[in-house]
């Protein structure tokens, strides 16, 4: 029973996949992988959007929308009809077939990116061997289409914007990379399905998950940070700075392709997200051995969804970074304290299961993290001041 | 410098979003329209004229001597005086104005008009759900709009309406008080000696005087009040 | 790329006031870029024409007069008390302040004197309105920072209840219309009174909520320490005035200096910021917040009973004998002052404001000068400007 939950979409599929002639099935179950990936993440999208309005609210001490539905939960579908009804404004000068083209590129190559992530047990779409590599490719053209868009869209705002982002997208590609190596370094495989199984053990009843070690809690957030700033979040929104460049890189664009930029930050946001489970928090495994009744899909979705809440935290609450304040960051503190993870990670590899691995790399990870910190913002000598009173 | 601050600021934030869900101070938010912000008393929007009694046109106070037209900032107030006297709310005949528009578009509820009044006449109303579709004179009021009673002015300013109330009736008792007494002292000056020849012929015109002013200062108070 | 639209001689003041020479690097183009006036941050109709070189600000022109309403001419043809209202309108985030710099000038025109509830009444309010103003303006620096107005909104709360405790005064939120020559206009009942006593109690927790979420913020400090520095030779030179001087380090509050109204009597000190960075300006006016706590406190316990306006102040028919006046007063973003020439007639002959916020934009582009663009607007927004005031 629990077996059959767990697996009901793979049984459906090929449910219905067994109606057609042997020869179609294989590409028939690839179709609809691809239908059922293109049908659920737009509507999480949508949640999450509602979710980040009426969050974004509360924090602030208001409601988010509330009028549209019970509730507000009809807003999606309002924003979506209001989006697709506006008129669809081209610059004059603009290069039309770029302009076009760009959102598109980004839609199109976030949702590859869900090819490989295994999203329940045997729910993977294409089980790559090199499925890792796959995603950080294709994650790296989403920078392409965010400088198609402010190229194409003849305005200095807008150029501007791409400009910043792209610089940042690739400064933080680095830190990234960096970190998921560590778990490919221990796993010994880049396939995410080998390293969803290597967290899938139990001992105690407690998960193995790469983030209950200290390298993978280092690693995590700076995955967390990196990921961050590839998709363009606050406090790493520069590009899209409201309050400057008034929208940056989709300055220039309205209706729908706004949708469908909008769509495309949010979906890659969330592949990102899965990504991060996958790495770090043991992709579809339960937390404890003893809610394995629960189906492994709902556990993988549950974590997406707690990694977009708190994106939507960290929005709320923190200001945005200038751009050479993020790159300094990303050069001179992101990056080197991922490589020192990695020599973590070997450490924890060859030191044997005792406790003193675990004290010895906490040990290393935290005293690294204090002198970068006094070091690094030393030079700029920011800290609390003490102000004198004249009476 | 080690990111303490930050997570502060995110605790911080935590306990605004779960405290929104539980406490009234971390949701301030008042749905309008189905509920409204308490009405405070002394609130001010545009203005309205006062009339006692239960006749608009009989018992207005405006007697139309165009003090607040002159002292109105943006010059909202147009004031046309008549050229004949109606009996009022007792009956005497008074000047009134028969054009009294208030532009309420221009009007900025700066209250001056209120404070120049000498006769307690316009006072503040406190509705501004007051937005029409007619966009060339729904926003100007005449004086039939203008009007609203005694008994609504102390509906929304109570003790507003209660001091005026209580300064019209004291204005009222002197002025009878004053004409008491000089009508007890014409009497008196009828009623005593020699000058009876003088004392009549002066106590018949002072007598009908007498009378009149009586007649005329309550009749005053009364238009004012 | 023609640099069109901007003056092209060099810039020819000497000595300590000339500015630092900004060059482009090599034969780079410049990017002129147009800053408002729609702009989600110009805090109202304004423009800066700003000339970059990559992300550094080589020229800076603030262009203003968008919200001109020609408020001196329309001084001039009204009545001493009909002008009242339109100081509302000056700097409309603080139209108490501005009702009290116009009362001041008639008064000192006139040589009237205030009975001391009224003033105490003054002092009332017009702390609470300052604790408004820094409260909003540092809410709306740390918006522009990008902190999606979470911030603003717990500022924006407390103005709310401030507010409410206007409109149950005067009669409105915001354009109050309060201050009269000689006085003010409607007394306050007890009841008022403790409702200011509650509302004041509530104000120091939500101080040290507002300086918990944001001093000690990492990103913050960042973003605002050693940003847009203004040296203290040139604020006092540009006639900077209100805390964005003390921020400099210069120890001029008109409040002490001055000694106007009854402050005097009260204890309270002037913060002073030794960076003369935005930093320091956001802390000052947060701590002269605090400073207003303390100076409402002292107020609300010694206020006395009696009139609220001068006995032989006249409503109508106000004529003030010929002369000139000029009343200042410490507002919440600098020295407000009116300017009076009075010709004996109703009307003032001459009506003249010196708005804080016109004149502390002058220096704007010595604080911009080699900055990044996303540092222009943290350093506009850290001058607090209301452009009521600037265009009046």
């Amino acid at each position: 029973m629990i077996e059959k939950a767990d697996q009901i979409f793979v049984l459906l599929a090929h449910w219905l996949v067994s109606f057609l002639p042997a020869g179609l099935q294989h590409v028939a179950m690839v179709l609809l992988g691809v239908v059922a990936i293109v049908a659920t993440f737009p509507a999480l999208f949508a949640i999450t959007v509602l979710l980040e309005r009426k969050g974004l609210g509360r924090m602030q001490n208001r409601y988010g929308p509330n009028r549209v539905g019970p509730y507000g939960l009809f807003q999606p579908i309002a924003d979506g009809l209001k989006s697709l009804t506006k008129e669809d404004i081209v610059p004059f000068k603009a290069d039309a077939v770029v302009h076009f083209l760009a959102p598109v590129l980004l839609v199109v190559v976030v949702f590859m990116g869900y090819a490989v992530l295994p999203m329940g047990r045997n729910m993977t779409l294409v089980s790559m061997d090199a499925g890792l590599l796959f995603f950080f490719a294709i994650g790296a053209s989403t920078e392409l289409s965010v400088f198609m868009a402010g190229w194409s869209s003849r305005n200095k705002y807008s150029l501007l914007g791409a400009m910043r982002a792209v610089a940042q997208m690739i400064s933080y590609e680095v830190p990234m990379l960096l970190s998921s190596v560590a778990v490919v370094m221990i796993t010994g495989s880049l396939s995410l399905n080998k390293i969803v199984e290597a967290q899938n053990q139990y001992t105690y009843g407690l998960p193995h998950w790469y983030i209950f070690t200290p390298w993978g809690f280092a690693g995590f957030i700076l995955f967390a940070i990196a990921a961050t700033a590839e998709t363009n979040r606050s406090p790493f929104d520069l590009p899209e700075g409201e309050s400057e460049l008034v929208a940056g890189y989709f300055t220039e664009y309205s209706g729908f392709k706004f949708a469908l930029f909008f769509l495309g930050e949010y979906v890659g946001m969330m592949g990102i997200s899965g990504l991060g489970a996958t790495l770090f928090l043991g992709g579809y495994s339960a937390p404890l051995q003893v809610l394995n009744f629960v189906p492994s899909w709902i556990w993988f979705f549950a974590k997406i969804m707690l990694a977009m809440c708190a994106f939507i935290w960290v929005r709320g609450t923190l200001p945005r970074l200038r751009q050479d304040q993020l790159m300094n960051f990303a050069w001179k503190f992101v990056l080197p304290l991922t490589l020192l993870n990695l020599v973590v990670a070997g450490m924890w590899r060859f030191m044997g299961n005792g406790w003193l691995r675990w004290v010895v790399c906490s040990a290393i990870l935290l005293l690294a993290y204090v002198l970068m910190a006094r070091v690094g913002m030393r030079k700029e000598r920011f800290g609390p001041r003490i102000y004198r009173y004249a009476e | 410098m080690l990111g303490e601050g930050i997570l502060k600021g995110l605790g911080e934030t935590a306990r605004n979003f779960a405290g929104s869900f539980v406490s009234a101070e971390r949701l301030t938010t008042v749905q309008y329209p189905e509920e409204r912000a308490p009405v405070i008393e002394d609130t001010r929007d545009f203005p309205f004229l006062v009339y006692d009694g239960s006749d608009w046109e009989a018992g207005l106070r405006c007697v139309a001597c165009q003090i607040c037209e002159k002292e109105c900032p943006p010059k909202c107030i147009y004031i046309v005086k008549s050229t004949d006297k109606k009996p009022d709310y007792v009956g005497k005949p008074q000047i009134y104005p028969t054009r009294f528009d208030i532009d309420i578009s221009v009007c900025m509820s700066c209250q001056i008009c209120v404070e120049v009044c000498p006769f307690e006449a316009i006072k503040m109303d406190t509705q501004f759900e007051l937005s029409t579709t007619d966009r060339f004179g729904g926003l100007l009021y005449d004086r039939k709009e203008l009007a609203r009673s005694n008994e609504y002015y102390h509906s929304i300013h109570p003790t507003e309406a209660a001091e005026v109330d209580a300064r019209l009736a004291e204005e009222k008792a002197k002025a009878e008080a004053k004409a008491k007494a000089a009508a007890a002292a014409a009497a008196a000056k009828a009623a005593a000696g020699p000058a009876a020849t003088a004392a009549p012929v002066a106590a018949k015109p002072a007598t009908p005087d007498a009378p009149a002013t009586a007649a005329v200062k309550p009749v005053d108070m009364e238009t004012k009040g | 790329m023609s640099v069109s639209g901007f003056v092209q001689e060099k810039d020819k003041r000497e000595g300590w006031n000339r500015p630092p020479v900004m060059e482009p690097d090599g034969e780079a183009d410049l990017l002129e870029v147009a800053m408002g006036p729609h702009h989600p941050s110009t805090h109202g109709v304004f423009r800066m024409d700003v000339a970059l070189d990559g992300e550094r600000v080589i020229r800076l022109k603030p262009v203003f007069g968008y919200l001109h309403r020609n408020h001196e001419k329309l001084g001039e043809g009204m009545s001493y008390l009909g002008s009242m209202p339109f100081t509302d309108r000056l700097d409309y985030m603080c139209p108490l302040t501005n009702n009290w710099a116009y009362a001041l000038a008639v008064e000192k025109l006139t040589g009237q004197e205030v009975p001391e509830r009224a003033e105490y009444l003054r002092v009332i309010l017009g702390e609470l309105t300052r604790v408004v103003n820094h409260a909003s303006a540092i809410g709306f620096l740390i918006q522009e920072m990008g902190a999606s107005g979470t911030p603003l909104m717990y500022a924006f709360k407390q103005r709310e209840k401030i507010l409410d405790l206007f409109e149950a005064l005067t009669g409105a939120r915001m354009m109050v219309n309060y201050m009269r020559f000689g006085g003010c206009r409607v007394d306050a009942t007890p009841a008022w009174l403790a409702a200011v006593r509650k509302v004041l109690d509530g104000l120091p927790q939500f101080a040290d909520e507002f300086e918990n979420l944001l001093t000690g913020n990492e990103i913050l400090m960042a973003r605002s320490q050693g940003v847009g520095i203004l040296r203290p030779e040139l604020a006092v030179n540009a006639g900077v005035t209100g805390p964005m001087l003390r921020a400099s380090g210069i120890n001029y509050d008109i409040r002490k200096v001055d000694g106007y109204s009854i402050y005097n009597r009260f204890k309270f000190r002037v913060p002073l910021g030794e960076h003369w960075d935005v930093y320091d300006r956001f802390m000052i006016r947060l701590l002269e917040m605090r400073e207003s706590f303390g100076i409402i406190d002292q107020a609300l316990k010694g206020i006395p009973a009696g009139p609220i306006m001068d006995p032989k102040a006249k409503l109508r028919g106000f004529r003030p004998k010929p002369g000139e006046a000029y009343g200042r007063i410490e507002a919440p973003k600098g020295e407000l002052g009116f300017y009076l020439i009075s010709d004996g007639g109703p009307n003032p002959y001459r009506y003249r404001i010196r708005p804080p916020s016109l004149i502390n934009l002058t220096v704007l582009e010595d604080m911009c000068l080699g900055s990044n663009v996303a540092d222009v607007v943290l350093i506009f927004g850290s001058v607090d400007i209301v452009l009521g005031e600037v265009d009046r």
